[in-house]
């Protein structure tokens, strides 16, 4: 089989298996990643965007790569160990 | 001196030896000067507009430099004095990223409001094409300009303000648009027949909008829920009760507001078009895709904000072949230094999504119009994110880039399911005006509609 398969995420609290990065420089506040994943992402009226959980859970893994893809600006990213 | 001034000076492309430096070139071929400024230097090179050095950046490097920079070291409130008088005097053209940030989401463009504004937008279609024969002839930059003034000050004004606007408005604001020759870099008030028409304009406008404003004060009161950005701005008042806004201070409010979202609006639905008459066979895959999206009888409102994959990609292509902005300015706040190169204070900093869009390193055959570079695995417009500029890049990226797309898609999904369309002339003969800083088809740019077999109009009442 050509290419590797992804490493599995390790689940759980803590684990830090992905973490989110977010390119303040980029960053309009948009919120589309907040209505991607609202458990994850939280957007102000003044558009300042917290990470409510920088590491998230393998259940929202599905939710914070559409973030990812449908952020405006590119802003986001995720890291794997 | 030190060591430490071992940073030299940005190279100088050839030619430019004119009264104006480069400002004749830039008002006959400017992406021709663009270009060579690339070929001849690189990366960063020079070229003078009237009394002032610009340093034109090209390259995802040089971009991400320039997109990345902070207020306090580009900025763009002296950039783009061809607005001044067409905004009026203390109408700035651009906010802090803050203030963007706030607008963005208290403001028409929120998210929330997007699925309104679609469904605004293809009413505004349908009533256009309403006035169609069953076959005929239209000038795209006429009909697109009007259809976005419409659209446009439905959306961010209200229904209540756009229902009182007719074809007038469209064509005042079109002379304001084409009272941006470059010579505003030396004067905007230059005595030349354009700019006499482009202040013409506004005064007409603001007699047109104070006129509304007048009535509105002698009517009765907006009914519930109908009360537009308008019936807003003229509630405000001062401590004494008088009115906080003139009608010239909502005009140019309003004039602003519009500005962005329309003639790039306007141009990118003109030449998507013209790139789909010249490549039928992704034309016929738009039309194909758009049958099978809305074969189920759903809204437009509800597809414009969902993924259609062929009709964005050539609407992107579009984008990058035919950028509505070729040159973004800024002005350099305090020297400033790119790899080996300075950049003195108060020179102008430029990138140019003309010449960044066409990279051949980045977009292999990079003049063709080739939707499926955006579909996976090749997404070249995210492998791309300091070149692939239509909307800019980074903290001053166009705010209404989500609104713009959806918009588009509204637009085509109405004119495409409705209509067929050709050339009126040859199809290598529509090209952009360069003459101005607001680029605009040139005329004639005509095209053939006729309804679509199967396609019946509306039941008569």
């Amino acid at each position: 089989m050509p290419g590797a398969l992804p490493a599995p995420l390790r689940i759980g609290a803590g684990a830090g298996a992905v973490r989110i990065v977010v390119d303040r420089d980029l960053c309009q506040g948009h919120a589309a990643c907040e209505g991607e994943a609202p458990g994850v992402f939280s957007v102000s009226k003044k558009g300042e965007l917290t990470v409510l959980q920088p590491e998230p859970p393998e259940s929202e893994r599905a939710a914070v790569e559409l973030a990812v893809k449908y952020c405006p600006t590119h802003a986001l990213s995720i890291e794997e160990d | 001196m030190t060591t430490e001034t071992t940073l030299r000076e940005p190279p100088r492309v050839s030619g430019g030896g004119g009264e104006n430096g480069h400002l004749d070139e830039l008002s006959r071929d400017p992406i021709g000067l663009m270009a060579r400024v690339r070929a001849e230097c690189g990366d960063v090179g020079e070229f003078t507009l009237a009394e002032r050095d610009v340093v034109l950046l090209t390259g995802a490097d040089a971009n991400e430099f320039y997109f990345r920079a902070p207020e306090e070291q580009l900025d763009q409130a002296e950039a783009y004095p061809f607005m001044t008088p067409i905004f009026g005097e203390g109408v700035v053209f651009d906010a802090p990223p803050e203030r963007r940030r706030e607008m963005l989401h208290n403001q028409a463009l929120r998210d929330k409001f997007m699925r309104g504004h679609a469904a605004t937008i293809s009413r505004e279609v349908e009533q256009m094409v309403a006035g169609w024969d069953d076959e005929g002839e239209i000038d795209l930059l006429e009909w697109f300009a009007e259809l976005t003034i419409y659209t446009s000050s439905a959306c961010l004004i209200g229904p209540r303000f756009r229902s009182e606007l007719d074809g007038r408005f469209a064509q005042l604001y079109h002379d304001l648009e084409q009272g941006t020759d470059p010579i505003a870099y030396v004067d905007p008030y230059a005595d030349i027949e354009s700019f006499r028409r482009r202040d013409a304009a506004r005064v007409a406008l603001v007699e047109l909008v104070g006129g509304i404003m007048e009535r509105r004060t002698a009517g009765p009161p907006a009914p519930d829920g109908e009360a537009d950005l308008l019936d807003i701005l003229m509630s405000i008042r001062e401590e004494d009760g008088s009115p906080r806004f003139t009608a010239d201070t909502v005009t140019g409010m309003f004039i602003s507001m519009m500005f962005a979202g329309h003639h790039t609006t306007s141009g990118t639905a003109a030449w998507t078009l013209i790139e789909l008459l010249r490549h039928p066979a992704e034309l016929q895959a738009v039309n194909t895709e758009l049958d099978q999206l809305y074969a189920d009888g759903s809204e437009v409102s509800f597809q414009a904000l969902r993924e259609i994959p062929r009709l964005e990609s050539a609407l992107k292509e579009a984008l990058r072949l035919h950028p509505p902005l070729i040159l973004l300015l800024r002005v350099a706040m305090e020297e400033l230094s790119y790899g080996d190169y300075r950049i003195a204070a108060g020179k102008f900093v430029a990138a140019s999504p003309a010449i960044c869009n066409r990279i051949p390193e980045d977009f292999p055959d990079p003049d063709a119009f080739v939707p499926s570079r955006y579909l996976q695995p090749r997404e070249e417009d995210r492998a791309n994110p300091w070149t692939w500029i239509p909307f800019g890049a980074g903290r001053h990226r166009c705010v209404g880039a989500a609104f713009a797309m959806m918009q588009l898609k509204a637009i085509f999904s109405v004119l495409l399911q409705g209509w067929e369309f050709e050339a009126a002339q040859p199809l290598d003969s529509y090209r952009n005006d360069h003459s101005k800083m607001v680029v605009q088809l040139e005329q004639p740019c005509r095209v053939r509609y006729r309804r679509r077999s199967g396609s019946a109009p509306e039941p008569a009442q």
